[in-house]
């Protein structure tokens, strides 16, 4: 394995997807996601990748250029961000009702307004019910492998579905991180080429993207449900078959100091990173506490994450995002409902923060754990989440 | 013969509900669509076939003895053949379940 080099998290996903041997890319420049669409533009300027960029007017022309280009055979990738995302939002949905294996790589920004360039994400939940396969990652080598990975299981003809990594918009996108980047060699054998199971030719004409009567249409949505429901062995082969590569392995829910923790905190994406300094520090304190972090956010991992907290009495779900007028963030509402039927299920405490970048550091999470102690089960209390830091 | 989408099970449907059989409009049932019928009144009619040209789905077939009616599977009900009758002889009624 090479070893590795500082470089700029957004240069490195860039030169990943480069590594990916993509053959078109459709994007609009927004921040935070620009560096990573930049570099590819570079990268395809300077004759160092030899694929179509195409400049688009807007993200929902980027999505539908996409869409035309996987539905052609091509290995297709775009990027975006927070309000990209959302004028991509009808187009995201037909990708994935299309089974197309587009990549995005979505650099989480919180959605205006207020106009906020920060990190949070609102973005992504705007679109969870869409249908894609999405990932969260928390550093930058978890952003350069999941490039190769999400190609992988958006191609794999048993997925055929349309992928987003998602990564913190400046805390990760922003920063140079050490990261080690694979041999091309291993990246061609971890990615075989992209054999679509459905394409335009004229030789062998099919519709794509048909009309559906009322008679047909519940059964159209059941068949996708299914198909994203059973790329779940399909991912998990995918993350098998990568650390057998490069050595690190990855898994739908991953746990941290899980063994005898009586409270956990549940995050997704960069703040997991933080977290577990917390947990250390709380650890050396005494208490009875670890981390469980949600890599695979869709489909969701319901028997691995029942697995992960059977033995936890109490959950702090930290959300980057509300659902106004709800009952909290997107993420706490999930878990809420996944342990609903369990026997043992754990008390659960949902904070709110670090919206729009706000800062969440580690006395923070110490601090909230101490506030659900005394939460957890206080049947009073007259809210179901708090906006942690929220000044009154 | 035309079949109808409610005949197929989720798993009947392709990947990505791509259409791979070309031809197949024929199946598509706008009859589905209607709420008011068009009956005729032989009586009336010349039988010249302008409300045959006319219907947009194609939807009238000619009878035995040369009169016009409606096929079901298609007809959607929109009363064009009703406009288009030289003689006025077809008229649209409420449709009986
Ligand atoms: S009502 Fe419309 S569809 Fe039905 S037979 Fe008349 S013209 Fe054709
Ligand atoms: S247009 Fe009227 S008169 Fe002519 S064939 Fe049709 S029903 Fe008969």
């Amino acid at each position: 394995m090479n070893k590795k080099v500082g470089i700029e998290v957004s240069l490195a996903a860039a030169d990943a997807i480069k590594m990916a041997n993509v053959d078109l890319i459709a994007a609009y420049p927004i921040t935070p996601q620009t560096h990573i669409v930049e570099h590819l533009s570079e990268l395809v300027a300077n004759g160092e990748l030899d694929a179509e960029f195409i400049p688009v007017e807007s993200e929902h022309s980027a999505l539908s250029v996409c869409i035309g280009s996987s539905a052609a055979g091509a290995r297709t990738f775009t990027c975006t961000s927070s309000q990209g995302l959302a004028l991509m939002n009808e187009i995201v949905f037909i990708a994935a009702s299309l089974r197309l294996p587009i990549v995005m790589i979505l650099a989480n920004r919180s959605l205006s307004g207020p106009l906020s360039i920060w990190n949070d994400h609102t973005d992504v939940m705007s679109i969870r019910d869409s249908g894609w396969i999405q990932v969260f990652t928390e550093n930058g080598q978890e952003v350069f492998d999941h490039v190769f990975f999400a190609f992988r299981v958006a191609e794999n003809p048993k997925v055929s579905l349309p992928v987003i990594v998602n990564l913190d918009g400046f805390i990760l996108t922003h920063v140079i991180e050490p990261i080690q980047y694979w041999d091309q060699e291993a990246v061609d054998k971890y990615l075989p080429d992209f054999k679509p199971v459905n394409t335009l030719n004229p030789d062998a004409p099919v519709t794509m993207g048909a009309f559906a009567m009322p008679g047909i249409y519940t059964e159209a949505k059941k068949a996708q449900d299914e198909a994203l429901i059973k790329s779940k062995p399909e991912i998990i082969k995918a993350w098998k078959e990568m650390g057998k590569i490069i050595g690190r392995n990855y898994s739908p829910v991953e746990t941290n100091q899980i063994k005898g923790a009586e409270t956990v905190f549940l995050t997704m994406g960069s703040m997991g990173e933080t977290v577990s300094i917390a947990v250390d520090k709380l650890r050396a304190q005494g208490q009875k506490v670890g981390q469980v972090k949600i890599r695979l956010w869709r489909p969701f991992p319901v028997e691995e994450f029942r697995k992960a907290v059977r033995n936890v009495k109490n959950i702090i779900v930290i959300d980057r995002a509300l659902s106004f007028g709800g009952q909290g963030g997107p993420v706490a509402g999930e878990i809420r409902s996944v342990l609903y039927d369990e026997e043992n299920r754990p008390l659960i405490t949902n904070f709110i923060c670090g919206l729009a970048g706000r800062d969440v550091t580690t006395d923070n999470f110490i601090d909230m754990y101490e506030m659900s102690l005394k939460m957890a089960g206080d049947k009073s209390k007259e809210e179901d989440y708090v906006m942690y830091g929220v000044r009154e | 013969m035309a079949r109808s989408e409610e005949d197929l099970k989720w798993k009947d449907l392709e990947t990505g509900c791509v259409v791979s059989d070309a031809g197949n409009a024929s199946q598509y049932r706008t009859g589905d669509w209607r709420s008011l019928l068009p009956v005729w009144d032989k009586t009336k009619c010349i039988r010249c076939g302008v409300c045959f040209l006319f219907c947009p789905d194609a939807a009238i077939r000619k009878t035995s003895e040369g009169y016009f009616e409606a096929d079901l599977y298609y007809c959607k009900g929109c009363g064009i053949c009703v406009q288009e009758c030289v003689t006025g002889c077809i008229t649209m009624v409420e449709e009986e379940e």
